[in-house]
């Protein structure tokens, strides 16, 4: 205790301490490894070695363009539907669930208790060519006779919306839960609108969880690779795809360590974008 | 070519339960198996672990279906006091392989006794060449004599000292006869605008070229650039203009049983598994592949005790049960082609249904159309580049 308090300037360095050494053995080191090897040349079997080989980020632009721009391409879309999926879901949930609303967020999380990959497969079962989706839709005349969805860029982004939407929808609940209904009851005393009243305090309001969810949606979804291995076509292939053949199946390091680089890097000039249109003090969520 | 005759003949005997040479033969291995543990073997350094750790492919031994037991695993561990911790954690080469690199090349122990790879496949080869893989210890394998002559020289393992076949299986054409008419050649499967959006293509390059090669009228077992290209090139006009829907692993199976498939290019275990009266199974009109899985002991691995239990599962007995299950206990088998002489005879015992399966003890015919893909061409850096930017561009 005396310890404590006659250092007290340390304290708040122990406290930052087990987060700090978790990240710096489990985040830094691994990314400073994942450096070093992107800078590597050689191959596998005589083996890699360091040479500061920048062209192997060269290469990765040059040759796989296609799927960087792909990847922020169907990230973006599917972020922007899980948002205008879960932002009335999560006021509804906010303002109206009542005494129920525990039992309604378990509904959106209950789906994530089951593995990744099993709600992907399922997702080839629910638009499959012989399913019922795919006939409404052929019903309909949305999609022609011989139509599919299967093996499509519209499979794909509705396999990552779907799988990443309750990143989405719990960040805005939560921004939704916490605004005082009386905020906007005085919106009505001042004569708003309900749309008004929505859009000059609801929505400002409920931004810091917009920026949280549509970040943690964009950023894991950026990287994925699964849903377009599962429900996309051979042209429907994301970077999360290259970097797993690159590194799997070609053991050509080097290459899979420089696309994982750029892949983060252009995720962070994205968010970085994102974050001037919106204001950073949104990002940390003090009040508006 | 040679090899292909030889594997005729050896698996033709087996298939058909060649009596002559291989029934004495088969009960002297018998024999042989069942006292070697004791001490048939003078070497005193040779000693049986308590445990022997197996990784496998899923769905790869026989199963009992009420308890999930494996009775051949049950029934060595009883005849040897050795428990196999076998473990179903391999589901493709590349992720496995993938795994295993970081520790052997830092020449640790992957804590495994064997494991099993597949010959159309880059990794096999390199574990060999890295010198991961423990020499087998053929004294302790006297079955060996039991292996199918096709096998036994292989040009990633000229003399069988580091590997022995697991199993094997055929690439060929799947197709479901309420969606199409029957699928009979590479052609059909690629070019028909019937089938356009409907085929799935194999993402293993040995497999996929092989066939098509085989269509071109080229030979798959001595790679030319220009028999690779041409291949290539028919496989990449496929998929852009969309008669391939996908590039897929076994996972081409449930959409080719639930319809959303009228095609496929597949391997015959798959389709012998399914077991769905409308998916046919053949070998292409110009021929197909032949793969094997191969058993290796991985550095570090107790080689006395994986050799022990390599020469169990090369007993012609041992290996028809776990070919063939056994109906009446509720054992269901591999079903894929086992490389051991003699098993054919075995199986026909345990379930007849099976020893008269031409996918998993094919006929004549068919075994004189596959071809094994060069080896050379599936470490070929360029070839692989291509072949990974095609499937996951």
């Amino acid at each position: 205790m005396g310890f404590f308090h006659r250092h007290r300037g340390l304290t708040p360095y122990l406290l930052l301490a087990p987060g700090m050494l978790w990240l710096t053995v489990f985040f830094v080191v691994p990314l400073g490894f994942l450096a070093y090897q992107s800078l590597q040349s050689g191959n596998f079997d005589v083996g890699y070695s360091f040479s500061w080989a920048w062209g192997n980020y060269w290469h990765a632009v040059r040759d796989y363009r296609a799927q960087f721009v792909r990847s922020l391409e169907y990230a973006g879309i599917a972020t922007l539907l899980a948002l205008l999926v879960s932002y009335p879901v999560a006021y509804w949930i906010a303002f109206r669930g009542g005494r129920w609303k525990n039992l309604l967020l378990l509904f959106i999380v209950a789906p994530f208790f089951v593995t990744y990959l099993i709600r992907t497969l399922a997702w080839q079962t629910i638009l499959s060519d012989n399913g019922f989706v795919v006939h409404t839709l052929q019903h309909l005349h949305l999609l022609g006779s011989g139509g599919r969805l299967l093996a499509t860029s519209t499979a794909v982004v509705t396999g990552i919306t779907y799988n990443f939407l309750p990143f989405m929808a719990l960040p805005l609940y939560v921004s939704l839960e916490q605004i005082d209904p009386r905020m906007l009851e005085a919106a009505e005393d001042l004569y708003a609108s309900k749309l008004h009243a929505f859009l000059r305090v609801t929505l400002p309001l409920s931004l810091p969880g917009i920026v949280a969810g549509t970040l943690l949606t964009f950023i894991p979804a950026a990287g994925d690779f699964i849903n377009a291995q599962l429900l996309g076509g051979p042209d429907n292939h994301m970077i999360g795809n290259v970097i797993q053949s690159k590194f799997l199946e070609l053991t050509d390091y080097p290459a899979a360590a420089s696309m994982s680089f750029i892949l983060m890097a252009g995720i962070l000039v994205a968010v970085a974008f994102y974050a001037r249109i919106v204001g950073t003090e949104q990002l940390t969520g003090t009040p508006v | 070519m040679n090899d292909q005759l030889t594997r005729r003949q050896l698996l033709e005997r087996a298939a058909l339960g060649g009596a002559a040479i291989s029934v004495p033969g088969l009960l002297a291995a018998c024999g042989g198996s069942g006292t070697k543990a004791g001490g048939a073997t003078s070497t005193g350094a040779q000693k049986l672990a308590s445990t022997l750790h197996f990784s496998n492919w899923t769905l790869y031994i026989d199963v009992n279906n009420k308890t999930k037991a494996h009775p051949s695993l049950d029934a060595f561990q009883k005849k040897t006091g050795t428990h196999v911790d076998y473990v179903e954690d391999i589901n493709d080469n590349a992720s496995f392989f993938g795994k295993i690199q970081g520790p052997l090349s830092r020449g640790q122990s992957i804590h495994r006794d064997i494991v099993v790879l597949t010959d159309n496949d880059r990794y096999l080869g390199l574990m060999l060449k890295k010198g991961w893989a423990e020499k087998l210890d053929k004294s302790a394998i006297p079955n060996l004599k039991n292996l199918v002559a096709v096998q036994r020289h292989p040009n990633f393992d000229p003399n069988r000292d580091y590997t022995l076949p697991w199993q094997s299986g055929m690439t060929g054409i799947a197709y479901n006869d309420t969606l199409t008419d029957p699928v009979l050649d590479v052609t059909d499967l690629l070019e028909n605008p019937k089938l356009k959006g409907k085929i799935t293509c194999l993402n293993s390059m040995g497999d996929a070229l092989t066939i098509v090669m085989l269509s071109n009228g080229d030979d798959p077992t001595n790679v030319t650039d220009k028999a690779f290209n041409d291949a290539f090139n028919r496989i990449k006009k496929a998929a852009d203009n969309k008669q391939i829907r996908a590039f897929t692993g076994n996972d081409y199976a449930p959409t080719l049983a639930k319809g959303d498939l009228a095609a496929a290019m597949s391997w015959s275990g798959d389709i012998a598994q399914i077991g769905n009266k409308h998916i046919h199974w053949n070998v292409p009109k110009d021929g197909g592949a032949l793969w094997t899985d191969n058993m290796l002991i991985p550095k570090g691995g107790d080689v006395y005790t994986a050799s022990v239990y390599m020469n169990y599962v090369y007993d012609p007995k041992v290996q028809g049960l776990m070919e063939a299950g056994d109906p009446k206990r509720n054992i269901t088998g591999i079903y894929y082609i086992p490389p051991v002489i003699g098993a054919g005879t075995w199986a026909k015992r345990y379930d007849p249904s099976v020893a008269s399966n031409p996918l998993i003890f094919p006929t004549e015919k068919m075994l004189s159309s596959v071809k094994i893909f060069d080896n050379k061409a599936l470490n070929n850096q360029k070839y692989l580049t291509q072949w990974n930017d095609l499937i996951s561009g």
